[in-house]
């Protein structure tokens, strides 16, 4: 076996392992390690396919903020268990449909191949040209009007998630710390000359 | 002496000898630093006991010189607790996540034109990336503890490194604009030329003087990336509780060693991609390997330095300066710098 196969295989049974894991375990916290492990084992896979740029994208972004993000609330939940498994059988019609539509969509993408949907390989990254590089390329000049699309789209996200917390009068008497760290000493202590009394 | 060594492993080990030879690189590499992991211990407790008029530790060794083995030593002694109720599992992952980025970054950093583990092309971008992944031991350490306090210890730290390192990455944005380059080792060489490096005083032509926003940002933000004082929200002895606060013997030396680790982690990166690396100050003199090493301590001691002069910041007012001073004023000189490039002034041709 070539050593590139071994890492493949190797990446890939822990991805496999790890996905599972996702589903499987009882604690959602371990859960959620789980996923970061399977984000981690992909970034491996896609290092393999050359594909730098994403794979350091998919730690960056992924496993550096998102789930970090997702970490700091699914600690703050207190999940009970037992009333989460309550409508497991009612549920369970409309789960498997969808289930199902995943599978077949799945087959379709990864059969690809085999049904022909596609009219070349796999492009190849060229030695000369890093990855980096090339994406920002193409994002900047073929793919300029998705990109800025897909930012404007995120900035009415962020938008939104700020109008939605800030509603109202703010309501807490904290202080502003802006205003905070511009106050001098002569603003809030007052230094009183006494001449020195004499005793009759 | 390097090919004798090379051509008797080569004999010995066959075909898994290029495994072998990286893995005695890294040795090489891992070994020092956690050399100077420790040392840097020391030397911070010697600085600040100058600054404050003390002597330090001077009792262990000449001059105190052993007191990190006798530390280390202690810590390794003594018995690891751990909480009822805590998941053991995640309570003993929590410090090997915090430590091991510090060490896995040091894949990709060069020490000169050719001294460098792996010559990766994107190594700026994996850099930030393993440095990422550093935040997961404090928020697990805090959760797996199952107290309160480290919990919200945890929490505090965290959003203070996230928020620490948006600011962190603009800055860092504007470095790798100017010097075309994610590679580590072509950032460092592109700040070898300019008008002053043409003249014999190359200092002058390094990131640190063009970018001097972008450097002052960086510096501040590292500190802070660190939780080091005056942004030690993680651990104020005084007044708040830690993640950590659930941690003893060897489990808490690995954070502790993870700080450190980062520090130094940090410091090379500003020397490599503000204070032009290994590259001389001036003509005169030849470019090597002590000049990074001199750049790197002139930053650790600036570490300890202001950790001695300045009072703690308030949790709120880190937050402020993190969002609304440091991240606003990135993305103007990001925008500034754009125009700089664009216009006939341009002085990274």
């Amino acid at each position: 076996m070539e050593f590139k196969t071994f890492v493949f295989y190797f990446f890939s049974a822990i991805l496999v392992f790890a996905g599972l894991r996702v589903i499987t375990s009882r604690n959602p916290v371990h859960a959620a390690l789980f996923l970061v492990l399977a984000f981690f084992s992909a970034a491996g896979v896609w290092m393999l396919l050359q594909a730098e740029f994403l794979a350091i994208a998919l730690i960056l972004i992924y496993v550096g903020a998102v789930m970090v993000l997702f970490l700091f609330v699914v600690m703050m939940l207190d999940i009970n268990l037992d009333r989460l498994r309550e409508g497991f059988w009612s549920y369970l019609p409309l789960g498997s449909i969808i289930a199902l539509l995943m599978v077949t969509e799945m087959a379709l993408v990864l059969g690809g191949n085999y049904f022909g949907l596609f009219e070349s390989g796999v492009p190849q990254a060229t030695a000369e040209v890093s990855n980096v590089k090339a994406v920002g390329r193409l994002i900047f000049t073929e793919y300029v009007y998705p990109f800025e699309l897909a930012s404007v789209i995120l900035l009415v996200g962020i938008v939104a998630a700020v109008a939605l917390t800030q509603r109202g009068k703010r309501k807490n008497k904290s202080v502003n710390p802006a205003q905070q760290v511009f106050v001098k000493a002569a603003d809030r202590v007052r230094v009183l000359q006494m001449p020195a009394e004499k005793r009759d | 002496m390097l090919d004798a060594l090379r051509e008797l492993l080569q004999g010995l080990f066959g075909s898994v000898f290029p495994l072998v030879w990286t893995l005695l690189k890294i040795v090489l590499i891992i070994a020092p630093l956690l050399l100077c992991v420790a040392y840097l211990t020391f030397w911070e407790r010697k600085v600040i006991g100058w600054m404050q008029v003390r002597i330090g530790p001077n009792r262990v060794g000449p001059w105190g010189l052993i007191q990190p083995i006798a530390d280390g030593l202690k810590l390794f002694l003594k018995e690891v607790v751990v909480p009822t109720g805590s998941d053991k599992s995640v309570f003993v992952i929590a410090p090997m996540f915090a430590f091991a980025p510090a060490l896995a970054a040091w894949a990709v950093v060069p020490f000169n034109d050719t001294l460098v583990l792996a010559n990766v092309n994107a190594s700026l971008l994996y850099v930030m990336a393993i440095s990422s992944i550093g935040i997961y031991g404090i928020i697990l350490a805090g959760w797996a503890s199952n107290s309160k306090y480290a919990f919200l210890g945890g929490m505090r730290s965290a959003a203070q490194m996230i928020s620490y390192e948006i600011s962190m990455g603009l800055a860092l944005v504007v470095v790798l604009m100017v010097s075309n380059s994610l590679n580590l080792g072509d950032i460092v060489s592109s700040q070898g030329r300019g008008i002053f490096a043409d003249h014999g005083v190359g200092f002058l032509s390094w990131n640190w003087l063009p970018l001097l926003p972008m450097f002052v940002v960086y510096l501040v933000s590292i500190v802070a990336e660190t939780n080091r004082a005056p942004f030690d929200m993680a651990e104020g002895e005084s007044e708040i509780v830690g993640f950590h606060c659930e941690y003893s013997g060897m489990a808490f030396a690995v954070f502790f060693l993870a700080e450190y680790a980062n520090m130094i982690l940090v410091s090379t990166l500003t020397s490599l991609l503000f204070l032009g690396g290994w590259l001389s100050p001036v003509g005169f003199l030849p470019d090597g390997l002590l000049w990074l090493f001199l750049k790197i301590a002139a930053v650790l001691f600036f570490f300890l330095w202001i950790r001695a002069t300045f009072p703690r910041y308030r949790y709120d007012q880190i937050m402020r300066l993190g969002w609304k001073v440091f991240i606003p004023l990135c993305l103007i000189w990001l925008v500034v710098v754009g125009c700089w490039m664009m216009s006939p002034l341009n002085i990274w041709k």
